[in-house]
This record gives structure tokens, sequence and C-alpha cells, in this order.
């Protein structure tokens, strides 16, 4: 019979959560703050993003709720530069750089090539410890006084003209990045020391290789960002100058040091959401990923090209023309990857069968709002339009669709697909169908205006603005507020099925990852028998074959 | 240029703009530059309407009640390559076709009349060659070409005039040029989009465009009584200047006559075109920017001169020139006729002759 | 649960197969667990290149501007010191690469001594190098409020500057050698670190090495440290031309 879901759970009267599993090996405080079990690890991390998205969220809200009216009137200059300052640091490097890797990736990476664990397990929990302290420290910066040069550091205003917490801040991205680069590390040797026999690389699943081309670019890219970072913090504190323009520097400089790192960063936080959804459209079409090749070098292309465009940043700033035409041009070649995987999810559900569960729903909102992001990035990328958008509230419009209808949706995604094998119990699906929808809605509401005030011309960062551009920016409130709620449900309820979800069983989306195969919640170690890889990604014949071998019951 | 047919361009940009979705195209450049910009919107709709066409259209006729079983796919080369030659092929046209609305808009016309913008924290000071100071205000003529030669005091600052499509960086240290012909008489918004501290958002004023005899009177009416030029005379011979560069055969330094606009060799035997920024550059690091035959004797005035002094100083320089196509670019206070003659050499506040020695009697 | 069609490895509760002590357990043999860590520690290096090669970068860029300046302002660092250095770098290389050799020969004499000897070199270094900069402190030539043009601009005034033949600089372009200063420095600085950093793990391998851990045939930990010690020494060969020789004769 042809239900609407693929949905396949254990008989719920008789099912129970495993006795041994990753959750109940070990018990108490201490057991979790040092563990080297990749999997606790990531929810270890996915707690503390979790604190982070919501105090990133606070800071959201007190911007929109300032920008109800043209005049700076709810919160002081000051204080609105701090808090837009500390919602940017903080969702970028606080949550989104971390938030698919650190969550997902180290929880799923080992179980999809079918090892016990990550490459180097005491690196992983240094990794979190180091987010920790960073993210930390980047609290106390905040409560100290704030910081409010802009989460990008633009000097001399960073090193010569404002008081705030530059370098207090400053050392705590630095320490966070150590937490990517530590990350990105493991994942690159475990990736390619550590697959189970048979699984080629092209038998890998797509979510592994996004999460390998972003780990390459956090290896590669964050060193930089920790220069400058570096040389700023030296600037303040003993004087060394190099980017003084009365000393003979050049602030200039900075910013390309800056966006060396900055530009791939954005490809590091959108690459393994990416991942998620190949995952997410594979399962609920029930097919293989339309050209899966062309995916896997998609996401290399991205990484590789991602380092050659970063002045597409600067174009306004002074750099010579000829530099201008350069980067405009590897610009729009970056671009063309991510629409290539576009179509290819598109082209999955060509002959599928599809149903719409709630990672489903999340990826399709991903496909629409990361195509109207990426086409936004082409207007940017040209350096035409580019003048007329720069620095207004088109590129906040443009990175948010990219960042949050893009990224934080198939973080969600990720999230619910996966949380029935991370903690054996389903969410309720009613609620988050209505949840994703309400995102999706609220979503739309604050950020699509944003594109039109952008073109009329309001710049970003304004705490106060011009009477015409007020019914706009109302209206990015007033989604805003949709959105909140938006993302306050998944809290609560998936909170609330860690106790009266469902028992979910193996695998409820009868999906063909390896890490589908064992138990939900999984043991520590991962298997009992290490697999051997004898199909290719996204068999589903394989899987039924596998079913048809299954013992349902006994007796 | 706009192909669709001006009736239609001019309703829709009305539309728009009435409906406050659009801002006014007040300038030459802005049409050209809505042009690329509804060609990226149009593909960009087109775009996202096959995503969701494919995605919509599938979910309803492959879903799971219609279409039980999957048929698996490997995948097709041939939409590979549509998929990636197509978008590249579009991406490329946008490419190109902005490149060349960047180079107009950073390449002033020769014969652009010159403001000087210094920004600080957290303020504009506009200052035009005929001696007019504004700050958060810049008037302009219509149907002029102005180019706009930015510098920043403290931070970056960003001047954006979004009727006119233009927005420019002011960067410490250096000058970075802009150039706009407004075609619309009225007010306009002026910000400063790069975030500069704390009142960022209120360094915002007002671009005035004004018809070229309400410009006139403005001109006339708003002048501090000496133009840029007569203040850099003063500070060029208060700071001495005018103790090496001067037109004696023993003189120390070369002298500045016609030197604006001129081809110089240097004496590490470069050879550049002497603009604003050389002379600035020559004036705050003048090692550096020693002219062939000479030696590197000249103080740096770096700290001694702020950088509307250098502008005067600057504004100067290019004055002790007569060359007739240097002439039209300094002549800024003189518009051409009503009958769209030739500018026919300034008189207006500007100083024409050689190297004035001595002091100027304020 | 699925049945996969062959077992790889034993199933941890019914069979502990024999395995090396040293063989963790996310890896299947002693091979798997030295190429992944061999791989780690080339990428760990990999970043480090990036994190040099900013500055690296950062230091070209400014060379190219003001390459009088820095010419002057090289003059002012004593290269024979800094060649004594580069030896002393370049011996301790020699000692680690022995030490690497004495584990892997399981001679634990031997291996301390190296280590101990490394140690040491490293710390004459370091020595040398907090002289070098106690004395650009005492001539003002730490950038910032302090920082004194006097050597540049009248080199007559300064023994080491009239040594090296230079000229007097003109106030703009001597204002410039206090970029220098801030690249070497910040260089000199993030090197040093790095090397204090070293050293301190070496301490701790001393110790080790002493309660025979690294004798017994599982040299991991000696060979990646040693990579680590050699790209410390390699950033240093890179910074001594660049830094000291700008245009000695």
């Amino acid at each position: 019979m042809s239900s609407a879901t693929i949905i396949s759970l254990p008989d719920q009267s008789t099912a129970r959560i495993p006795k041994t599993n990753y959750l109940t090996k070990e018990n108490g405080l201490l057991s979790w703050l040092l563990t080297q079990d990749h999997k606790r690890i990531g929810l270890l991390y996915l707690m503390s993003i979790s604190v982070f998205f919501f105090i990133g969220g606070c800071l959201a809200g007190l911007i929109r709720l300032e920008l109800l009216t043209p005049q700076s009137d709810l919160l002081a200059t000051d204080t609105y530069n701090k808090v837009f300052t500390m919602h940017g640091v903080i969702m970028i490097f606080f949550f989104l750089v971390p938030s698919v890797p650190a969550t997902l990736g180290n929880f799923f990476l080992p179980m999809m090539l079918g090892a016990r664990d990550l490459a180097l397990p005491k690196m992983n929990l240094a990794s979190w410890y180091l987010y920790m302290a960073g993210g930390i420290l980047a609290l106390y910066a905040m409560i100290t006084g704030g910081v409010d040069t802009g989460w990008t550091f633009t000097t001399p205003l960073s090193t010569h003209y404002v008081n705030t917490n530059v370098i207090t801040t400053g050392l705590a991205i630095f320490i966070a990045g150590f937490s990517s680069i530590f990350t990105g590390l493991n994942f690159i040797v475990t990736i390619h020391k550590m697959r189970c026999p048979g699984m080629t690389w092209f038998r890998m699943p797509l979510f592994v290789w996004s999460n390998y081309a972003a780990s390459v670019l956090m290896v590669l890219g964050t060193p930089v960002l920790a220069t400058a970072l570096i040389l700023v913090v030296l600037e303040r504190t003993v004087g060394i100058g190099v980017f003084d323009p009365t000393k003979g520097g050049d602030p200039l400089l900075f910013q390309h040091l800056f966006w060396f790192y900055s530009h791939p960063a954005v490809y590091i936080m959108i690459l393994p959401g990416m991942g998620v959804i190949s995952e997410v459209i594979s399962t609920f079409s029930r097919k293989r990923v339309f050209g899966y090749t062309a995916v896997a070098f998609s996401s290399v292309a991205i990484a590789v090209f991602g380092f050659f465009v970063w002045a597409h940043h600067m174009f306004i700033m002074g750099i010579s023309s000829y530099a201008v035409l350069v980067f405009s041009l590897l610009t729009m070649l970056v671009a063309v990857p991510s629409a290539i995987k576009i179509y290819n999810w598109a082209m999955t559900l060509y002959k599928g069968s599809i149903t719409f569960e709630t990672p489903m729903l999340y990826a399709f909102g991903f496909m629409g709002l990361f195509t109207i992001g990426g086409m936004t990035g082409v207007f940017l990328g040209t350096s035409g339009t580019d003048i007329h958008l720069t620095e207004t509230y088109f590129i906040v419009a443009h990175f948010h669709f990219v960042m949050v209808g893009g990224m934080l949706m198939a973080f969600l995604s990720g999230l619910h697909f996966w949380w029935p094998k991370m903690t054996g119990r389903m969410y309720p699906e009613k609620i988050s169908q209505m949840a994703a929808v309400v995102t999706f809605i609220g979503f739309n509401l604050t950020f699509f205006p944003q594109f039109i005030l952008g073109t009329l011309g309001m710049p970003r960062r304004y705490a106060s603005y011009p009477p015409e551009f007020q019914v706009l920016n109302v209206f990015s409130t007033a989604g805003a507020s949709i959105l909140g709620v938006g993302y306050l449900l998944p809290v609560l309820y998936l909170t609330w099925s860690l106790k009266y979800g469902k028992i979910a069983g193996d695998n409820p989306w009868q999906a063909t990852g390896l890490e589908w195969q064992t138990q939900s919640p999984p043991l520590t170690e991962n298997f009992s028998e290490l697999p051997i890889m004898d199909h290719e990604a996204y068999d589903y014949d394989w899987l039924e074959r596998q079913k048809a071998k299954e013992v349902a019951s006994v007796g | 240029m706009s192909h669709i047919s001006p009736v239609i361009w001019q309703f829709l940009v009305k539309w728009l703009t009435n409906f406050a979705l659009f801002p006014p195209e007040a300038s030459k450049i802005a049409p050209q530059m809505d042009a690329l910009y509804f060609f990226i919107l149009l593909v960009s709709l087109v775009g996202l309407t096959s995503v969701i066409l494919l995605v919509t259209t599938f979910s309803i006729l492959y879903r799971k009640q219609r279409h039980p079983v999957a048929v698996q796919i490997e995948g097709s080369t041939l939409l590979e390559a549509t998929w990636t030659i197509i978008p590249l092929g579009l991406f490329l046209v946008m490419f190109v076709w902005g490149a060349l609305i960047y180079f107009r808009v950073f390449t002033p016309p020769p014969n652009a009349m010159n403001v000087y913008v210094v920004g600080k924290q957290w303020m504009w000071k506009v200052e035009h060659p005929g001696g007019q100071h504004e700050i958060n205000s810049l008037h302009v003529p219509l149907g002029r070409a102005v180019q706009l030669t930015l510098i920043s005091q403290d931070v970056f600052h960003s001047l954006s005039i979004p009727a006119f499509r233009v927005k420019r960086e002011a960067i410490p240290g250096r000058y970075t040029t802009v150039w706009f012909e407004a075609t619309r008489v009225g007010t306009y918004h002026l910000f400063c989009s790069q975030y500069c501290g704390t009142d960022h958002s209120h360094m915002i004023g007002d671009v005035v465009v004004m018809t070229p005899e309400d410009y006139r009177k403005w001109l006339a009416g708003s002048t501090s009584g000496a133009s840029l030029a007569q203040n850099g005379e003063r500070l060029f011979a208060a700071l001495s200047c005018s103790a090496c560069h001067n037109t004696r055969p023993d003189a120390r330094g070369p002298s500045l006559a016609n030197v604006y606009g001129s081809k110089l060799r240097l004496a590490n035997g470069q050879s550049i075109t002497v603009d604003d920024s050389y002379l600035r550059q020559a004036i705050l690091e003048p090692s550096q920017h020693v002219t062939q035959g000479y030696v590197p004797i000249m103080p740096t005035y770096q700290g001694q001169i702020s950088e509307e002094g250098v502008i005067s100083l600057v504004e100067y320089i290019k004055h002790l020139n007569s060359d007739y196509r240097v002439q039209q670019t300094t002549t800024t206070t003189e518009l051409p006729p009503a009958s769209g003659g030739k500018v026919t050499g300034g008189k207006t506040g500007a100083v024409k002759s050689p190297a004035a020695q001595g002091m100027v009697n304020q | 649960m699925s049945d996969s069609p062959a077992i790889a490895h034993g199933t941890l509760e019914a069979v502990h197969p024999e395995h090396s002590p040293h063989l963790h357990h996310q890896f299947e043999s002693i091979k798997q667990q030295a190429d992944a860590g061999n791989l780690a520690m080339w990428l760990f290096l990999l970043t480090e290149v990036m994190f040099f090669g900013g500055l690296f970068t950062v230091y070209m860029v400014y060379r190219n501007w003001y390459y009088p300046a820095f010419v002057a302002a090289s003059h002012q660092l004593d290269w024979k010191l800094g060649a004594i250095n580069s030896v002393l770098l370049i011996t301790s290389s020699l000692t680690m690469a022995l030490g690497v050799w004495s584990a892997q020969m399981r001679r634990q004499g031997a291996l301390i001594l190296c280590l101990v000897l490394t140690f040491v070199l490293g710390l004459v270094f370091l020595g040398i190098k907090g002289g070098e900069y106690k004395e650009k402190f005492e001539k003002h030539h730490f950038p910032g409020a302090n920082y004194s043009l006097q050597s540049f601009v009248n080199p007559s005034s300064d023994p080491v500057a009239m040594a090296a033949g230079d000229k007097p600089l003109p106030l703009d372009t001597a204002r410039k050698t206090e970029v220098y200063f801030d690249l070497y420095f910040a260089m000199t600085g993030m090197h040093a670190l790095h090397m204090i950093i070293g050293m301190g793990i070496l301490i701790f391998m001393i110790f080790r090495a002493k309660a025979g851990a690294y004798t017994t045939g599982h040299t991991a930990y000696v060979e990646y440290f040693g990579l680590y010690w050699h790209f410390v020494d390699i950033i240093w060969i890179f910074l001594f031309p660049l830094l000291y020789l700008i245009n000695r004769h």
C-alpha cells in the first residue's frame, strides 16, 4: 500500500531503545567532558552552538526592533554598533562555521565511512574545548563592554579609532579558529586513511565529499585569518602598526588578509549544508543523487575557486581596475558549480518516489532560497552593479539568504533527518512540518524587503535611516518575529521528543548510508563488526535486498 | 544602452520609483546600470522559475502515491553540460557588461569638473575649487560631468549617492575618484556606506542638482572669498615651497609650472603622469618621488598640513598651467555658455599665471 | 541489524586479537595509525605555512614599497648573531634527526642525549634572540611611541649605521623603517613563540623518553615532533636572509 510517507517505525508497543548505546555506555559529567567518542563530542557541540545561536538571535531581535523606527531611539548608536558586531561575530564564528561539520559531521563522518571514530579523537575533544574557550572569551568581551568594529574588523577603525574590546574578541576568534582547523584536519585524515574496505572515493556519500571540501578550506584558510587578527591585536597592544597609514602602512592590506580567509569561510559554511541536502533529497526521493560525480567534483571546484575570489568584497575600495576584472571573472566561475548542484538535486526528483517529511521540506526551502541567494551573489560579482549595491542592505539580504535561507535550513534539515539516529526517537512530524513552513514564510518576509532596501540605497550598519525606508523595515521586523517562532518550535519539540518521541528503530527513513545500518542510538564503537562496502552510494536496490534478508519477527 | 522602448522603460522606472521600490535615475550612468540590473534580475527570475518549476512539477508527478517505485538514473552528461554552459555563458555576459559599466564609472571624461571631498568621522567636507565649502551636502550643476576626488582623514568611509548609482571608498592615505553627470534637477540622498564608528548613520546629506543658472547663482553666493587655488598659493608661500620651487635658474627644486598633467621622469628611472595623487604623494613623501636631476632634499610635510591644505596646494599647482586641455579640467567654476560653446579660459578666482613668488596679501 | 557479507575485524566483545599496545582502537592496524598520524602532522605544518605565509606576504609587499628604508633598518641588525643563530638552529635540527634515528634504533641513552642537545641549542638561540631584542629596545627601535629615527636620519650618531656605510635618509623615508621593525618583531616573535612551544614539548618528551616511551618501536611521536622542529628551523632559514641580509656587501 502506498502511503504518503516513507517513515517505517518498529511496532511501538514492543520497541525499545537499545540498552547499550553510546549514551548509556558511561554516565556522569566527566564521561561527557572527557569523552573521546565523536558522537558525544558532536552532541556537546550541538548544545553549545544552540546556546550561541540563541544569543546571536537575541542580538538580531534587538537590531530589528531598533530598525522599526527611522530614529535611533531604542538603543544608543554605540550600543547598536556593538549589537550588530556581536551578532555577526557570534553567528559566523560560533554558530555557522561549526554548525554542520562539528555536529553532524563529527557524528556521522566516521559512521558513513565505516570507521569506529575519527582519526584523532583527542584532537576532536580539544577542538570542542578550544571552541568553548573562544566562545566564552567572546561572551566575556560582549558583557564587559562589547566590540563595535563590525565583524570585519576594518582597519584603521579597529586598530586606532575604537576603545572597545577588540583585542579580546580578536583573540576569541583566533582561538575558535584553531577549533575549526583541528576539525578540518581530523576530517581530512579520516577520509584519506580510514575508509572501510571497499569504500572507494566515489562510493562515499556526498555528505562526506562536501565536508572534505569544507575541511580543505578550513585547514588552508583559517591560518590567514589568524595572521590578520594577530597583526591587529599586536597593533592595538604593542604598537606594531603595519596597517597604520600615518606610518606608511596600508589599511587595505588588512582587508586582503581578512577576506582571503573570510571568503572561503562562506564556503566552509555552505558546503557541509549542501552535503546534507544531497543526503536528504536522495533519501526522500528514493533515488541515487543525479550526477553523483558532477556533484562531488562541484564541491571540490567550489573549494578551489573559492580561494581566488576574495577581492570581490573590495571592488570599490580603490584596488586596481584590472584586479577588479580578474576577481569578477573568477567570481562568475565559482557561481557555476553551485548552479550545477541545484540542477542535479532537482533532477534527482525526476522519476523518484517523493515524500514530504520535514527534512525534505527544509531541503526544498533550501533549494529555493539558496537559488535566490546565489543569484543575488551574481548581482554583486558583476562589478558594474556591485558599485550601486555594495555596502547596502542588498548585501545583508544576499548573505542572509545564503546563510540562513541556505545553510540554516540545511542544518535543520540534517538535524531532523539524523535526529532519530542520534537519539533513537522520532520528532513529532506534523508540528515540525508546520515549523518548517513558518520558518520559510518568516524568513522571506524578513529578508526579501531588504533586497529592495538595498537597491533603494539604504546603507548597512545604520542605526537610523531616512523615513522613506520605514515601511520595508517594518515588514522585515514583522518577518523576524515570525522567524523567531519558527526557530523556537524545534527547540521545544525536539527536547520533548527526547522523552516522548516514538522509538525510531534503526532506519526509519529506509536510507542507504552505513550509519543507517546500525542501531539507533549507535554503539559507542559504531559497528559491532566493521562493514565492507560492496555497493555504490545511494544504492536503493541493495537496500531492498537487505530488507528482504532481515528477520522481522521470530517464531 | 537600453534596448527596450523608451516609453516602457520610463513607465517601468517611474512606476517603481513611485512605489519606492527603486531609486530615481538622476545620472547618465543610472539607466545604463539599471539595464544591466534588470538583465541580471531577468536571468535570476528565469533561473529561479526553472528551479521552482522543476521541483514542484516533479514533486507532483513523482510523489509517492502517484509514483511508488523510483527509477534509478545515474546522470546525463548532456544535461550537465547544458546547465554548466548556459549559466556560465550568461554569467560571462554579465561579467563583460558589468566590467564595461565599472570602467565607465571610474574613468572620468577629460572635461569633468573637479570637486574634492574629505571624509572624516562623522561628516563629509565638500570643497569646490571656487572656494565654496559644504558640509554634508554637494551642489552640482545639471548636465555637466563632475569628478569627485575623495580622501579620508581618519578611517574608511564610503560616499554613496544611490540616485546616481555611484559609490566610492574614501581611504585614509590616498585619493580615490569617481565621476557622474547629473541628469535631473532635484535633491537626492548622500550616504556614508562604510561603517566608520559611532555616528556612521548620521554621516548623511544631500546632493542638490541645479540648473546651470541656479548653480552659477549658488556659486556666487556661497563662495568663501578665496578659491582653493588662492588658498593654495597662500600656503605655498607660507610653507616656503617657493624657496625651492621657483623658476630661477639655480632653483633647488623643479619648477611646478605646467607640471600637472605632464609626463615626468623620476630619479629612479620611472616615468609617470603627474596627477592629483602624485602631487599629494610628492608633498607628503617627497624622498620617494624625486624628479630626475634633483636630489631628495625636500622635507616631508606629513603632520604639518591637513588634507584640505594638501587639496589647496594641489589645486594651486594645477592652475600653474597654460596647457589648454589641462585648463579645461581646472576651470571648474566656469560653465559652458548656454549656447553650448567651448570653455574659454577661466576667470573666477583661478590663478592662471606661472608660479607667483612671494606672499599673497590676505 | 544488517548483515555484512564478511567480517573485517573480529567483534570487540567476542575476540580481542593480539595487537600492539600502541594501537588506538579507531584504527585497524599500526600501519593505518602511522599513516594517519603522518598525514595529520603534515597537514598541521601546512596550516603553519599558511600562517607564516600571510606574514611573509605582508613583508614582501612593504619591502617592495619601502626598499631603501628596509635596507637601512636591516643594517641595524647584527648579521653575525643571526648567522650564529642559524647555525645553532640547523645543528638542533641535526640533533633532532639523530634523536629520531636513536628512537628507531631503540637507543634510549642516545635519544635522551639528542633531545637534551636540541633543547639546549634552542635555549641558546632564544637567549641570543633575547639579547638582540634587548639591544633593539635600548636603541629605541621597537615600534611605538618611543621609536627613534636618529640612526637613520643621522647615521654618524650610530656606529652600527656607520659600519654599514649608511647614508642619512630623508625624514619620510626614515619613518618607514618602523614598518620594517613592525615586521621584524612580528615575524621573529611568532617564530620564537613556536620555538618556545616546541621546547615545552621537548621537555615533556625528555621525561617520557627517560621512561622509555619512545624506544619500544613506537617512534611516532618523536618523528612528528621532529617534523615540527624541522619546520620551525626552515622558517628561520627564510627569516634570516630576508631580515638580516638585505643589500649587505
